[in-house]
């Protein structure tokens, strides 16, 4: 089912929830409503789920204007992070529950349950309580009772966020793959980045209820619009700079009193166009230590002192101390960087963005 | 029940000595039979009264002043029908305010708790201050509402003045503060996700509050249930100012009037009727015992 949501705001005595919120959401995709909490995502959720009433702007399902439909004839399922299981029924009496409220034949009933159980691998669980279950086979229970009733729209709100570290990687790509098997279209909202890149069709990044961004996880990730979706987006996140942007010798060069990078052109002529002072950004992965590649010269390396080695397993996430200003690199863990060291780093000036600092819109992708 | 399965305080051993860890439980026992000496002396004396020609402390005496004069005069209320009538009354009362006040504390809990309408912040503190206000304030201006509800017709006989049901509805509605509440704040911990999920699922308002939230609140609408059976069963000072004469007096009032101005009072009689009232509740009391101390204990049962 297509869903488009056009300028949908939500406020409540002045306070703002959602503020103009416009995107289209294709047949079939999942979308993901990315931000921190707070930032109007679950408000706008429940807004297309039907629980709240918009205050303004429309939502519509294939074209058919939703607003005024309530949520029982939406046909949508949702799945909730507090699983919002009903604990007095069993396992069967909750995925049976929309179904039983349709008055639909018993026989009926007990087979699509069964079958759904059974996609969800808890099939044998049916007679068990609620409270017997762990936390992975409730969210089980939960996503079959969206399942049941066959839905146009599926709705995630934060699914994964209360189960531990191993469950939620497992427990994403079955998600993801049961979406996609049954091509339904689907809302996912996460505060984690790694899920909303990892499931996501396209990604609405959003902050402080407005839509800051909305396209394909590699376009945020490497062509980030705002200073906020390129610094939510990514893991570990990207580093700030100020500097100053300046021409000399045919060679673009950005500065400050401890950074001096030379940058190739077809980045900074957009920037120094518009603005010398600019916020520049690097991905800690951009970074690296000199000797890992012999193009390492001068106007490509900062200079700087480790301030802290994260061991990440594969890599170790080091913080470098460049003047007065901290920075995170991933290292490769084998070159055994330690804290108190001094290190020179070569940066792949390819892949720096360069903001406005005033209005935080990037200067490349604007 | 989680009551049993949670494990004992790990106690550090060998920091406290066992003799000074005897010491402490010996003087909480003490303690604990000291406070309750007087109640269970009460609870004896009527006991013993009851049956007995008359009292002197603790013990029986019989007419001539010796130790003995066992006697079952004073239970001979059970063979009249007065006292009987008096039960069926209090029970009457006390089983319609249970139905009266869970429904409308259930109905009127979720409202509050859930639910935005005009008034409703007023209504709220509203129903706090009356819970402040004693009921014998009230009482004249009660006297002319239920006046006023006799001359109803066909239904005014069953709730007016001196009716069982009109002794039976002003008692709900002076339990209504609390019980309202006691309920909103027992809706109020429960999830909105639960509500919003049947609501997607497709049900209907009243159904989600029905077949969703209501069941939550069983072990809340439980306490409350008995609350106000107790509360009804020893109801005296309504059914006493509302009622005239013994047909619709309840126990408490049917016991007030054995207590005469101009005759002298048997007191083992008067103790015997008292403790034939408590009967009921006792038994309840042991058979609800464990639930109780669940509801009490967690606020939750099971889980």
């Amino acid at each position: 089912m297509k869903v488009e949501i056009d300028n949908l705001s939500k406020s409540w005595d002045g306070v703002i929830g959602a503020d103009s919120i416009t995107l289209d959401i294709a047949d079939g995709d999942l979308v993901a409503f990315l931000g921190p909490s707070g930032c109007g995502k679950t408000t706008t959720l429940l807004m297309v789920a039907g629980i709240y009433k918009p205050t303004e702007g429309t939502i519509s399902f294939d074209g058919r204007v939703v607003n005024e439909v309530s949520p029982k004839d939406r046909g949508i399922g949702m799945v909730f992070q507090s699983y919002a299981l009903y604990p007095h029924m069993s396992v069967f009496g909750n995925i049976s529950y929309p179904l039983r409220l349709q008055k639909l034949d018993k026989g009926d009933i007990k087979q699509r349950v069964q079958k759904v159980a059974d996609m969800m691998g808890i099939g044998d669980l049916l007679d068990r309580k609620i409270a017997q279950l762990s936390g992975g086979q409730q969210q089980r229970v939960s996503l079959g009772r969206a399942l049941v009733k066959e839905p146009q729209l599926l709705l995630f709100d934060e699914p994964l966020s209360n189960l531990d570290a191993r469950l939620r990687l497992t427990m994403r790509g079955e998600i993801k793959r049961l979406q996609k098997d049954l091509g339904i279209t689907s809302i996912y909202v996460t505060h984690d980045q790694v899920e909303a890149m990892t499931m996501a069709d396209k990604i609405a990044v959003m902050s402080k209820g407005i839509l800051q961004a909305y396209d394909v996880p590699e376009a945020l990730y490497d062509r980030p619009k705002t200073l906020f979706v390129a610094g939510f987006v990514g893991n570990p996140p990207m580093n700030f700079f100020d500097v100053e942007i300046s021409r000399a010798n045919g060679e673009f060069r950005a500065k400050n009193q401890t950074i001096d990078l030379v940058i190739p052109p077809d980045r900074a002529e957009k920037a120094a166009a518009a603005k010398g002072q600019v916020t520049m950004g690097l991905r800690p992965e951009d970074v690296n230590l000199t000797g890992d590649s012999s193009a390492a010269t001068e106007g490509h390396t900062i200079a700087g002192m480790v301030e802290v080695v994260e061991p990440l397993g594969r890599e170790d996430l080091v913080g470098v101390k460049i003047g007065d200003i901290e920075m995170r690199v991933l290292v490769d863990k084998t070159r055994g960087v330690k804290i108190g060291d001094n290190i020179d780093l070569a940066v792949d000036t390819s892949k720096i963005q360069l903001f406005d600092p005033e209005t935080e819109q990037s200067l490349l992708w604007a | 029940m989680t009551t049993t399965e949670i494990a004992p305080p790990l106690r550090p051993v060998g920091r406290l000595p066992k003799t000074r860890e005897k010491m402490g439980r010996r003087f909480a026992y003490g303690f604990l039979i000291l406070s309750i000496t007087p109640i269970l002396i009460g609870y004896t004396w009527l006991v013993v009264a009851t049956l007995s020609f008359r009292t002197e402390g603790l013990l029986p005496r019989n007419a001539e002043g010796g130790i003995g004069g066992f006697t079952l005069r004073n239970w001979d209320f059970v063979t009249d029908s007065a006292i009987w009538n008096a039960m069926l009354n209090s029970l009457l009362i006390a089983v319609a305010m249970v139905i009266g006040v869970g429904i409308a504390s259930t109905a009127g809990g979720y409202a509050l708790s859930r639910m935005k309408f005009a008034g409703r912040k007023g209504f709220l503190s509203m129903t706090l201050v009356l819970h402040a206000f004693k009921a014998e304030m009230l009482l004249i201006a009660i006297f002319f509402v239920l006046r006023f509800l006799g001359d109803i017709p066909i239904i005014g006989d069953y709730i007016g003045f001196n009716s069982v049901g009109g002794v039976a509805l002003v008692m709900i509605a002076l339990e209504l503060p609390l019980g309202i509440w006691l309920m909103k704040g027992f809706f109020d911990n429960l999830p909105w996700d639960m509500e919003r999920a049947a609501l997607i699922d497709g049900a209907s308002r009243f159904r989600v509050w029905w077949q969703i939230m209501l069941p939550q609140v069983r072990p809340g609408l439980a306490a409350l249930s008995l609350f106000t059976f107790i509360a009804g069963w020893n109801a005296y000072l309504v059914p006493f100012t509302f009622t005239i004469g013994t047909k619709v007096a309840n126990m408490p009032v049917f016991l007030n009037q054995l207590i005469s101005d101009t005759a002298p009072t048997n007191w083992n009689q008067v103790a015997a009727v008292g403790l034939f009232q408590m009967i009921p509740l006792l038994i309840f009391f042991i058979f609800t015992q464990e639930l109780l101390l669940n509801i009490y204990a967690g606020g939750s049962k099971g889980t």
